[in-house]
């Protein structure tokens, strides 16, 4: 109807499922959010009924598994997803990349989207596994400079959000200075 | 007098009472005893078998003793047919659980599943209640060792160290007083080779009369359930001097069918 356009450029695109867990979605545009509120809904319900929250390997597997069995239906969810947490038993962050077609991999850093173009050679480069949170901010700034740089379209800016032992919190994310390509 | 209130399980008699669940109670109090016992390294699960026989094959028909999940066991007192239909649908819970989340079922939630269908047997009516209480012990990383106990109205408890059948009054007592906190999983089934002792009829035990299950975690951190050969039975008989001697027979008692 209008072709590409413009709507919100403030959409907050995550969810989150418990004290601990985070989910970020990106897809097809119904889906995405219908999606991820039939899990945070679920993830919810084992909350209360159980009242211990369910770590995030779990939850993984839960997404994983409601996904793939969509998939398989008459009407699959296109959404790709990003599953952050804090197991408060292992004292240990996870990161999972999980796509439509509900693959699941624990990873170090990940992206969906066009962004992953640009976003993941520069982790290959940077990232190593002990940095902190802090390093972790400044890789992030890498990203989304790079982005300014490269993206062939008008780059809108980023919701932060960081999940540690404390909870789900979001960052104050400055816009940085205007990026110019070579 | 109770007559009009006893055919249903969903009609309340005029004093508040539920026969048939009371009925279903008295039915496993006359069924061998079934015990378990909470240590700071594991669960022991005893049981004494009624049905024991010459020509009963020992290893090939356990018959208080099952393994619900990689990280359960359970021990039955009350009619075995009953108790098989609860303990696939237990077992069949746990898969369903491990196929959605890809961890094994939290203790608690697989016994709340399997009372949950016990208690729609006290109330949806014309059928009978199951006639069967379990003990369960099992393992989970959130609340590590565990033990609870279930009876035909659908009320589960966690327990520490717990009996159901014959003489579990008795054995609950002997229980409460040589109970120790800080028991290992050993001093454990000492104890309850000691309780079965005093309170099954038979003066000597052997592995024909009882059985025996633990639960327990490996060096390397994984759960293990084990249930006890003849040899390793009859074994831990002879070490605390409960063995019966060479030579002397079996009693046969019981028949297949009736509570056990």
């Amino acid at each position: 109807m209008r072709g590409a356009t413009i709507l919100k450029a403030t959409e907050d695109k995550t969810r989150p499922l418990n004290k601990h867990t985070l989910m970020a979605f990106v897809g097809e545009a119904g889906d995405t959010v219908q999606f991820a509120e039939y899990i945070s809904a679920n993830i919810a319900l084992y909350s209360m009924r159980n009242s211990t929250q369910l770590p995030p390997y779990e939850v993984s597997s839960f997404v994983r598994t409601t996904l793939a069995k969509a998939l398989r239906s008459k009407n699959p969810y296109t959404v790709n997803l990003l599953l952050g947490g804090f197991d408060t038993r292992t004292e240990k962050p996870e990161l999972y990349w999980i796509d439509y077609l509900a693959s699941s991999a624990p990873v170090p850093y990940a992206a969906h989207g066009y962004a992953q173009y640009y976003c993941l050679s520069i982790l290959d480069k940077h990232h190593h596994p002990d940095i902190d949170l802090e390093k972790g901010l400044e890789l992030l700034r890498m990203c989304t400079d790079e982005l300014k740089r490269r993206l062939p379209f008008d780059f809108k800016g980023v919701i932060v959000k960081v999940v540690d032992k404390e909870g789900i919190r979001e960052v104050e994310w400055e816009e940085g200075k205007q990026m110019y390509a070579p | 007098m109770s007559r009009r209130y006893d055919s249903r399980t969903t009609i309340f008699s005029p004093e508040g009472r539920l026969y048939q669940v009371e009925y279903a109670l008295e039915a496993i109090s006359h069924a061998g005893t079934a015990l378990g016992i909470l240590a700071t390294d594991g669960i022991v699960l005893a049981a004494e078998r009624k049905v024991t026989s010459k020509l009963l094959e020992q290893d090939t028909s356990a018959e208080k003793l099952y393994i619900l999940n990689d990280n359960m066991i359970c021990a039955v007192a009350g009619m075995t047919a009953d108790a098989n239909i609860l303990i696939n649908f237990a077992r069949t819970n746990a898969q369903k659980y491990l196929l959605t989340y890809n961890a094994d079922i939290p203790c608690e939630q697989l016994v709340r599943r399997v009372c949950d269908l016990k208690q729609g047997y006290t109330q949806h009516g014309g059928l009978r209640p199951f006639g069967v209480s379990f003990i369960y012990a099992g393992y989970d990383p959130q609340r590590q060792f565990q033990l609870y106990q279930s009876n035909p109205s659908g009320n589960y408890g966690g327990w520490k160290a717990t009996s159901v059948g014959a003489n579990n009054a008795s054995a609950q007592s002997l229980l409460k007083q040589d109970y120790n906190e800080e028991c290992s999983l050993k001093e454990a089934c000492e104890l309850a080779v000691k309780v079965l002792s005093k309170t099954m009829d038979s003066t000597k035990l052997s592995s024909e009369k009882i059985e025996f299950a633990t639960v327990g975690r490996t060096k390397s951190g994984t759960v293990y359930h084990h249930l006890w050969t003849a040899e390793e039975i009859d074994a831990l008989l002879r070490e605390h001097g409960l063995a019966k001697k060479e030579g002397e027979g079996v009693e046969e008692s019981g028949r297949p069918g009736e509570a056990v």
